[in-house]
């Protein structure tokens, strides 16, 4: 396989776990809640897809644990954000901590265990045209998976009903609330949604990525996804280019450390958050673009009135 | 089903049960889980939470945790107040510990009084010009400052990264990520001889009460309350919200700066890629637990501060892994956030009677 | 459309004896009324007097604790406002439920049932919609988003909504508060319309001019009961306001004897401000001046440019300096501090979260404007015992009632609230006072206090500026008046020289049609 073959497909599978994890959390945010636990929820999926994948022998059946973790990390913040009305930032960020820290402890027995990648496509013929066959048709499920969830999820919000009502959940809550929609049931559905994909991340990166388990191996990417959101202006074609762009970033950093280029690699490193600042800046200063871009409730607590 | 009722008015036995409440909760489910990985409670328990306090080392070390906790979550709690929600302190605490390192860096060769309050002051300054980076964003673009301030933390950790792998890095260290030791002038004086705890716990206490003051009987600290509780009320009143931001967010960056550079200079004596187990993110915890109240913060961090001294005590003694830790702040955390609903709410159990 | 549309004898709703019960009110008590197919059926009645909860159970919000609702001559029970819309029920809220990031057929397609329920296709809708609007005078464009649109087109995608449902009743809640005596006239038309093809209209308001000019019968409620049925269209603007408030409506006390300074206390001149706001209202050359002891009265439809202007005139919103002049005194550059000190107090509209933070005590809250004024601070420290002395004096002297200075100003009911934001102001005795709707959501006799007090002040030789939607309200207090209409303000002339109509008149335009026509 030649360098350029190796270097697109680097960087697909450093997208692919961003582009998982944060197509989740612009759902989410869509519906209002702010999931500052990403990190959590994904690092916890790593760990319980490969603790079971090992268990049982079987990918499938770990990968879906992985989302199902995940989902679990989720339901915890959306009992405390939604039933019990907390904070979302600090509910968030607790449930970063507690996540690495529980990821560490069910991870214990299982450092240094090997086990078998993720299986790639194989198509006769398709696989093995020089350049793209590998790219586009010798990947493992979940790539597919991330890069068919952009399209499914621009037509969930642009072309079904639930996903109008759910843009409307975060655009007024208050008036969702009026007009008989259930603003919490919805909202349960998308940070739980959210926690499956970013679950599905983990597993990526445990059992596909790098296929071992050690601890804070999320390191910082559940960050990069939040960022991404924002980065995308909450909009699921350019969450598909920034990811890969982000992708793409960290990759060059790594090539740029052994070519010996004069950027320092953590300078390189620290181009996709500075990116993200300046994407905010420039839609946050219009208040008519920030309006029409951000959920208008992004954060804010629902109450419904007795 | 679970629902809440509004209470009318803030019961205040809940605004002081709660915390208590948490704590015993996060105690239990602590009791539970070591059950569960076969470990018995009672002395895991023991260990984690009373052993500490059994030797004179083990009290000191968590002043030594706890001062940077309540520097920070001081100055978290003030911000938090006025709606003002700066998560980046972990990245104004590593432009402090750079700040105040640089200037022990570049003195290393000169022992002089007066080194170490340059240090404290450089440290207090690399935390403002840090946090002044989301206060100028906020004001003039009206850019999020929880997510800059966010992204500005990775930044911070990836200079200081780069600055200990390159410029920072000692001579004659073997090529080990780290800068050199700091010499005497620029380490922080400890209190009690043979423990670690130094003078920044002095300094700690004594913000606490500056700030409690300014809270409770300055029109400043009554300013930062309205902004966060009713903003339009605050402009009512003629006060100046982008005033009142910066304000918060230096004082924020600021104290973080100051315990970045105690951290550097008292407690692990150089500049290393890993400066703090990651207190920006549990001061924040520490604030909540401390009902953003100056006298909370300092129970609440000194709260925390048993956590990750429990959690070294019980690895060592009962061979529970470190990781326990996080895992105990997050449940703290996450039962505090359950409690403090009934603060304002009822909980009603059951199906919502048709009343509309 | 209508089955019983020929058939004029069986009531379209009836409600019989229904009673509705709160802890510490029964809103509702023995309540009958019958609307029958194509009337316009008024209910009227103050704030408190029932009205909402009434409405509320016709909609299938509340359930009735006793009677009975009959629909077409049979007994209903709704579960829910989806059972009401069923059976062709549908309703017109006071406050909008839209989603502004979204556009005008999105809002729609919300309101209606989704396609598994019967609803409209997505692609026929925006057609539906443009037919529709089209038809009945309310034109819309589906393609727009809702964050562009005026009040008035706002209203219309409620309305619109309710009409593609094909109604048999449609409950309007005070619809024309915030429209101008030119929308109002065509939206009336449509009703008109509406009811003449079979479609009845039950029309909740306390503007009795409109109810006169629109509806065939009115129910009349007080304290919760029915206490008449008439026919408006043979009743004066008085007997129904006499059959609604129960006696001779209070006008407060205009203490005798009030001479008016030579001098102007409070000058504005030439303030224009664009729009603060993506949808707020710009400021147009505002020019008007107050001697002491006057009260001048601005008058005008909501929307119109008053919050923009108290934002102007409390100093939320800085212009050039002589735009505003208290007391001889530039301050169109200087902020609220600086203009308390000159000697002016204000009263915004919003009680609660504007003139007072909700969850501070109500000490801390006479902080929020009379810190420098009444020396509740010295050096930048809160003196605790002045503080408490001056909100103290405020509840005692405005008789509000509160569970002391530390109750949450959010603890206090409307009224109690609205005179604590205004007492607190009166008692800082300035030379200048601004009020925005001194009396809305406020029962009778906490208006008729606020009210007194405004007069008092006056005369004491203070300048006072009373904007207030309410005319009724300006005509008993004020000395002059003037209309405030697209940011622009009407020449102030004295109350005994201008009728209630020319008021009306000039709320539509000072330049013309008011360009909410504009589809």
């Amino acid at each position: 396989m030649d360098v350029l073959t190796l270097l697109l497909l680097s960087v697909m599978t450093a997208a692919t776990p961003l582009l998982l994890a944060s197509i989740g959390e612009l759902i989410t945010e869509k519906s209002g809640v702010l999931n500052l636990g990403v990190e959590g929820m994904m690092i916890v999926g790593a760990v319980c897809a490969f603790a079971v994948s090992v268990t049982t022998g079987s990918d499938a059946i770990g990968v879906a644990a992985g989302a199902a973790a995940g989902a679990a990390m989720a339901l915890i913040f959306a009992f405390l954000t939604l039933t019990m009305l907390a904070n979302q930032v600090a509910t968030g960020l607790a449930l970063t901590i507690f996540g690495i820290g529980l990821s560490a402890l069910i991870g214990k027995n299982y450092v240094g265990v090997a086990v078998q990648p993720l299986a790639k496509l194989h198509i006769p013929v398709l696989s093995d045209i020089p350049l793209l066959g590998p790219v586009l048709f010798g990947q493992d499920a979940l790539v597919y998976v991330s890069l068919l969830s952009v399209p499914a999820v621009f037509w969930f919000l642009t072309r079904t009903r639930a996903g109008l009502v759910l843009r409307a959940v975060g655009d007024s809550h208050e008036a969702a609330h009026a007009i008989g929609y259930s603003v919490i049931r919805i909202r349960y559905l998308a940070v739980l949604f959210g926690g499956a994909t970013a679950g599905l991340a983990g597993a990526y990166l445990s059992l596909a990525y790098t296929p071992l388990w050690a601890e804070n191996m999320t390191a910082g990417r559940g960050w990069i996804a939040l960022a991404l959101v924002v980065f995308s202006t909450w909009r699921p074609g350019r969450l598909l280019a920034g990811a890969y762009l982000f992708g793409g970033i960290t990759i060059l950093q790594l090539h740029a450390q052994s070519a010996g280029w004069g950027v320092p690699s953590q300078i390189m490193s620290m181009l996709p958050y500075i990116a993200t600042i300046l994407v905010l800046v420039i839609i946050s200063g219009d208040r008519a673009k920030i309006r029409l871009n951000a959920p208008a409730c992004l954060g804010k607590v629902f109450h419904p009135a007795q | 089903m679970i629902r809440l009722e509004a209470k009318g008015e803030r019961s205040r036995l809940f605004a002081y049960l709660s915390p208590v409440l948490a704590m015993v909760l996060t105690v239990a489910t602590g009791a539970l889980l070591f059950e569960m990985m076969g470990k018995p409670a009672g002395p895991a328990l023991y260990a984690y939470f009373i052993q500490p306090f059994t030797t004179l080392y083990g009290a000191s070390e968590l002043g030594v945790k706890a001062t940077p906790l309540i520097l920070i979550g001081l100055g978290l709690s003030v911000g938090f107040r006025a709606n003002v929600w700066n998560i980046g302190a972990e990245g104004q605490l590593t432009l402090g510990a750079i700040a105040g390192g640089a200037l022990a860096l570049a003195f290393y060769d000169v022992e002089t009084p007066l080194l170490l309050p340059a240090m404290m002051i450089a440290g207090v300054l690399g935390g403002m010009a840090w946090a002044a980076i989301p206060a100028f964003l906020r004001v003039k673009f009206n850019a999020n400052e929880i997510l800059v301030s966010l992204m500005l933390t990775y930044v911070a950790l990836l200079l200081l990264s780069y600055l200990v792998h390159g410029p920072m890095r000692d001579p004659d260290g073997f090529n080990f990520p780290e800068s050199r030791l700091f010499h005497a002038s620029a380490t922080v004086p400890t209190l009690i001889p043979g423990t670690r705890l130094h003078w920044g716990a002095v300094f700690a206490v004594a913000a606490a009460g500056v700030i409690w003051l300014m809270l409770a009987r300055s029109m400043l600290g009554f300013q930062l309350k309205i902004l966060g509780d009713a903003p339009r009320a605050a402009r009512f009143a003629g006060y100046r919200e982008p005033k009142l931001v910066w304000f918060s967010l230096l004082l924020s960056g600021g104290l973080a700066g100051l315990a970045g550079a105690l951290e550097v200079s008292g407690t692990v004596g150089q500049l290393v890629p890993t400066i703090s187990p990651g207190y920006g993110f549990t001061a924040i915890i520490v604030a909540f637990l401390g009902r953003l109240h100056p006298v909370g913060v300092v129970l609440g961090g000194l709260t925390m501060a048993l956590t990750y001294i429990g959690g070294e005590t019980a690895q060592i003694e009962i061979g529970l892994p470190a990781a326990v830790t996080g895992l105990f702040q997050g449940v703290l955390l996450f039962y505090l956030l359950g409690c403090d609903v009934l603060i304002n709410y009822r909980l009603r159990f059951g199906r919502k009677l048709a009343i509309g | 459309m209508n089955e019983n549309h020929n058939d004029l004898s069986t009531p379209l709703l009836e409600l019989r004896g229904v009673r509705k019960a709160f802890p510490g009110v029964v809103a509702n008590d023995d309540v009958s009324l019958s609307i029958k197919p194509s009337e316009i059926h008024a209910l009227l009645g103050e704030n408190g007097a029932g009205k909402s909860t009434l409405v509320k159970i016709i909609y299938g919000v509340l359930q009735p604790d006793e009677g009975e609702l009959l629909w077409q001559g049979k007994p209903v029970h709704l579960a829910g406002p989806s059972a009401a819309r069923d059976l062709g029920i549908g309703m017109v809220f006071q406050h909008f439920s839209l989603f502004e990031a979204l556009t005008v057929a999105e809002n729609i397609e919300l309101a209606l049932p989704s396609r598994r329920d019967g609803g409209p296709d997505r692609s026929e809708l925006s057609d539906r919609i443009t037919q529709v609007s089209a038809q009945y005078g309310l034109p819309l464009d589906p393609r727009r988003m809702v964050l562009d649109l005026s009040v008035g087109e706002r209203q219309r995608i409620e309305i619109v909504r309710c009409l593609l449902q094909n109604p048999k009743l449609l409950i309007m809640d005070e619809p024309t508060s915030v429209l101008t005596p030119q929308e109002v006239a065509r939206l009336f038309e449509t009703l008109r319309r509406l009811a003449s093809e079979g479609c009845a209209i039950l029309y909740i308001s306390h503007k009795l001019q409109e109810i006169r000019d629109l509806c065939e019968t009115a129910t009349i409620l007080r304290g919760g009961k029915v206490v008449a049925t008439c026919d408006p269209r043979q009743q004066s603007v008085q007997s129904l306001a006499n059959m609604m408030i129960g006696e001779t409506p209070l006008k407060p006390e205009r203490p005798a004897g009030r001479t008016l300074a030579r001098t102007n206390r409070l000058e504005v001149r030439g303030l224009s401000l664009p729009a603060q706001k993506v949808f707020g209202t710009a400021l147009k050359d505002v020019s008007f001046s107050v001697r002491g002891g006057e009260v001048l009265g601005i008058a005008g439809v909501a929307g119109n440019g008053q919050p923009e202007l108290m934002d102007a005139l409390i100093g939320e919103v800085l212009t050039y300096p002589e735009a505003v002049r208290i007391d001889g005194k530039a301050v169109g550059r200087l902020g609220p501090r600086r203009r308390r000190e000159a000697g002016a107090c204000f009263v915004p509209e919003e009680r609660n979260g504007h003139a007072t933070a909700p969850d501070m005590p109500l000490a801390d809250n006479g902080l929020l404007s009379a810190d420098r004024r009444m020396g509740l601070t010295r050096g930048g420290w809160i003196l605790a015992r002045a503080r408490d002395g001056f909100a103290g004096d405020v509840i005692k002297r405005f008789s509000v009632k509160a569970n002391g200075i530390g109750a949450a100003a959010k603890s206090l009911s409307g009224g109690n609230l609205q005179k604590f934001s205004v007492g607190r102001e009166i008692a800082q005795n300035p030379g200048v006072l601004v009020i925005n709707q001194p009396t809305w959501g406020v029962d009778a006799g906490s208006a008729a206090a606020i009210q007194e007090s405004i007069l008092a002040l006056a005369a004491g030789g203070a300048a006072v500026v009373v904007i207030s939607q309410d005319l009724d309200e300006l005509f008993a207090i004020a000395d002059r008046i003037a209309v405030m209409s697209e940011g622009k303000l009407s020449r102030p002339k004295p109350i005994g020289e201008v009728t209630i109509e020319e008021i009306g008149l000039l709320m539509g335009g000072i330049h013309g049609e008011k360009s909410g026509a504009q589809g």
